[in-house]
């Protein structure tokens, strides 16, 4: 995954860019599944590295492909490792990988291990939880994902419908963004 | 002040790493599409981090099976899952606002559309 940032960083080329974006994606996914987190990784392969790059190269197709190049400013790097060394200083203090004793496995988790198969009856642990007992956060999600999908439609949808009715016939790329509107996971 | 890394937290260094780059991204590069790959990259960090925190060793995925006792934290997971569609849907928003920034001023490197604004 390393390399593949280092790449992003280094590519002028925007297609590729996007294409070891999504790459990048699918290596999370991966990683997803050796870190026991089955449905994280089919959404992140979905999701993450199917939907976003199809709509980065539609992007692509409706802009440019190629970056600019110009020369680049020292400080950012100096401020970014800054901030880096800061954030793992932080991290010292951070329970070790995979310790079952780390605070997050001893709040809510256990709960929901021991007792939703007899309160949901559902064999997934985590379609129980985003379902039922966080089903707030999944309505909040479709809302946003609506909102989303409306604010693109007000950009870029509404203007193009119009300019196209006096001259029918006329192809042009649309249908770019309002795709995820409808994939409510 | 000391330095001393155990070596149980590489998992929190990988994730630093992966996050300043994409912040490196953000910050440096004036190509829009590539200002957005970068929040990509970002978010790809955050969702890195919690599923590692997440993780047990020795645990399996949670899904409740007979043979089993020890899965990882379910939580995390759904947190990210609901992460994961969102950051699309900002995605795509972002790249809808860059569709229209081409439109209206035919570029999207971030310096061209300063020195039209000012001259304008």
């Amino acid at each position: 995954m390393a390399i593949t940032v280092l790449a992003i960083i280094r590519l002028h080329n925007l297609v590729a860019v996007v294409m070891l974006s999504g790459f990048y994606s699918l290596l999370a996914a991966t990683l997803f599944v050796v870190l026991d987190a089955v449905d994280v990784a089919f959404t992140e392969a979905a999701v993450g590295a199917g939907i976003s790059t199809i709509l980065l190269l539609g992007t692509l197709a409706l802009t440019t492909q190629h970056e600019k190049i110009r020369a680049l400013p020292r400080f950012p790097l100096v401020l970014v490792a800054v901030t880096g060394i800061a954030l793992i200083y932080g991290t010292a203090d951070m329970p070790a990988f995979g310790d079952p004793d780390s605070p997050i496995h001893e709040h809510v988790a256990p709960r929901y291990i021991h007792d939703s198969a007899e309160e949901i009856g559902l064999p997934n642990i985590v379609t129980s939880v985003l379902a039922s007992y966080r089903g707030y956060d999944t309505l909040g999600e479709v809302t946003v994902i609506f909102t989303a999908g409306i604010g693109i439609l007000t950009l870029l949808g509404i203007r193009r419908w119009r300019s196209r009715k006096p001259a029918t016939g006329q192809s042009q790329g649309n249908g770019t963004g309002d795709a995820p509107g409808g994939d409510a996971t | 002040m000391d330095f001393e890394i155990h070596p149980g937290l590489y998992n929190y260094a990988v994730v630093v790493m992966l996050m300043m780059a994409g912040l490196y991204i953000v910050i440096t590069r004036g190509n829009l599409v590539k200002k957005i790959v970068g929040l990509n990259v970002f978010q790809a960090s955050v969702f890195v981090l919690y599923i590692t925190m997440g993780k047990i060793i020795g645990g399996t995925a949670p899904i409740l099976e007979d043979g089993f006792k020890v899965y990882s934290n379910p939580l995390p997971h759904v947190l990210i899952l609901t992460a994961i569609v969102v950051g699309v849907a900002t995605t795509a928003l972002g790249l809808a606002l860059v569709v229209r920034i081409r439109e209206a001023y035919g570029t999207i490197e971030e310096d061209e559309i300063q020195r039209q604004d000012e001259s304008r």
